[in-house]
């Protein structure tokens, strides 16, 4: 069973629609209890950083993420839901995140000919074998929609980048922890090939 | 790299997708979700929902059709009309939509901007201004190109950039239907004066109209809506032709 985490940060309806459209058993909550007992987990997300922590902190959920990931659940960060696992996020001062991963997520800098925030399609360089970009090759498209970026401190558990200003990670994996920058939910084929990877891991 | 976006625009009114010229004289153009799903098809890089008459009938945007394009499509998602607070913005959200749209509102009440930006991000909140060429500037008109209000087009994007909008959609009234190209001096001056992404709206006719937008006037995106729902062009066309003379997009 895949446990999507709803803490009232945007739409979820979208990931769990694609999930169960290729196969995935899910069920949406925002009971810790709930998270514990699943196999997979996954964390959406939109807005802003420091209202998604106070919520995860408040609801029990971010002890029970820490403590899955620890377990070695299969886990997978979207979006804001990537950039939550960081240490700290430069958005609202410096809010702590989650701290599973070391790094923080800090936010693009506009200038003449880089527009802030990055909004469509952008390409991944895929850089490492991970089982959730399994079956891609090239460097594919997907649609990213963020004015911050995960700037991780051990740069070995970036699987794929995406060149916007600088070469930020678009894709981490480390174990069975798994993060997208992107939407795969919103990038048609690739995506959903990518979710359909998430769904078929063990 | 970041591609040039192409984008069919969905005007709804009566559950119907309409389209008009100069925002009258409305045709239809199918059923909302069935076009939906024809865009997702061809690969169109996302798709703008706007229920043309919620401004001007004070009611809400149709909750019900949101959720039901939503459930058929794997592309990112706009919806506008008749947003009039936060409240209206998470319902749309939490229905489907991964971006809102906002018009009226956005200019009787900025703050709404600054709210809804620090509460959902600004990646979600479109600020969408329909511009009108007067003697020295454009104007922006309100209620679906109903009223006009004492604001520089050009002042407002600004305004509505530094307020936290995370996108501007720009629609140049006096080129809206015509087919006649995008108002390229509008868009130009739009996109040369904020540091988000600009989605140029109103005047698509032939494949160049959206090669000059991106070229010469600096637009992120080309929105359409005719062309694309009478079948003169597909998605894919437009995409090969840009492609085809240099403009990087995603086919």
């Amino acid at each position: 069973m895949i446990g999507i985490i709803d803490y009232g940060m945007g739409n979820i309806h979208s990931v769990q629609k694609a999930l169960e459209n290729l196969g995935g058993k899910t069920f949406v909550t925002n009971k810790p209890q709930d998270i514990i007992t699943c196999e997979k987990i996954v964390l959406p997300g939109v807005g802003a950083f420091s209202d998604a922590m106070q919520e995860l902190e408040k609801s029990g959920m971010a002890a029970v993420i820490k403590q899955a990931i620890k377990e070695k659940k299969i886990f997978l960060g979207i979006c804001l839901g990537m950039q939550l696992l960081f240490e700290a996020s430069e958005e609202a001062g410096n809010t702590p995140g989650l701290g599973i991963l070391k790094g923080r997520v800090k936010k693009f800098v506009a200038k003449k000919g880089l527009k802030v925030p990055q909004m469509g399609w952008n390409q991944l360089k895929i850089k490492d074998e991970c089982l959730l970009l399994k079956g891609l090759s090239g460097n594919p498209y997907v649609y990213f929609c963020h004015s911050y970026y995960p700037d991780p401190a051990d740069k070995r558990v970036i699987a794929a980048s995406c060149d916007y200003g600088n070469n930020f990670a678009a894709v981490v994996c480390k174990d069975n922890l798994y993060a997208v920058q992107f939407h795969p939910e919103k990038s048609q084929a690739v995506g959903l090939k990518i979710l359909k990877n998430f769904v078929n891991l063990c | 790299m970041l591609t040039k976006r192409i984008i069919p625009c969905l005007d709804i009114k009566e559950n119907r997708v309409v389209k008009g010229v100069k925002f009258l004289a409305l045709r239809d153009a199918g059923d909302p979700v069935e076009v939906a799903k024809a865009y997702d098809v061809q690969q169109a890089d996302e798709l703008v929902f706007l229920d043309i008459t919620a401004s001007f009938e004070k009611r809400k945007t149709l909750i019900d059709l949101v959720e039901a394009i939503a459930t058929n499509i794997y592309m990112p998602f706009t919806v506008g009309g008749g947003i009039r607070d936060i409240a209206d913005i998470r319902d749309l959200l939490n229905a489907g939509a991964d971006k809102v749209s906002i018009n009226s509102t956005a200019v009787r009440c900025p703050e709404l901007i600054k709210d809804a930006s620090a509460k959902f991000g600004s990646q979600c909140i479109v600020v969408a201004i329909d511009a009108k060429k007067a003697t020295d500037h454009w104007e922006v008109f309100i209620n679906g190109g109903r009223t006009p209000v004492d604001l520089n087009a050009v002042d407002w994007a600004k305004q509505a950039a530094d307020l936290g909008a995370g996108e501007i959609l720009l629609t140049s009234m006096d080129y809206d239907g015509t087919k006649d190209g995008f108002d390229l001096a509008l868009t130009k001056a739009v996109a040369d004066a904020v540091n988000i992404p600009v989605i140029a709206s109103g005047g698509a006719g032939k494949l160049e109209h959206f090669y000059d937008v991106f070229t010469k006037a600096g637009a992120d995106a080309g929105l359409a809506a005719s062309i694309f729902h009478y079948q003169e062009y597909s998605v894919r066309q437009v995409k090969e032709y840009l492609r085809d003379k240099g403009v990087a997009v995603r086919l």
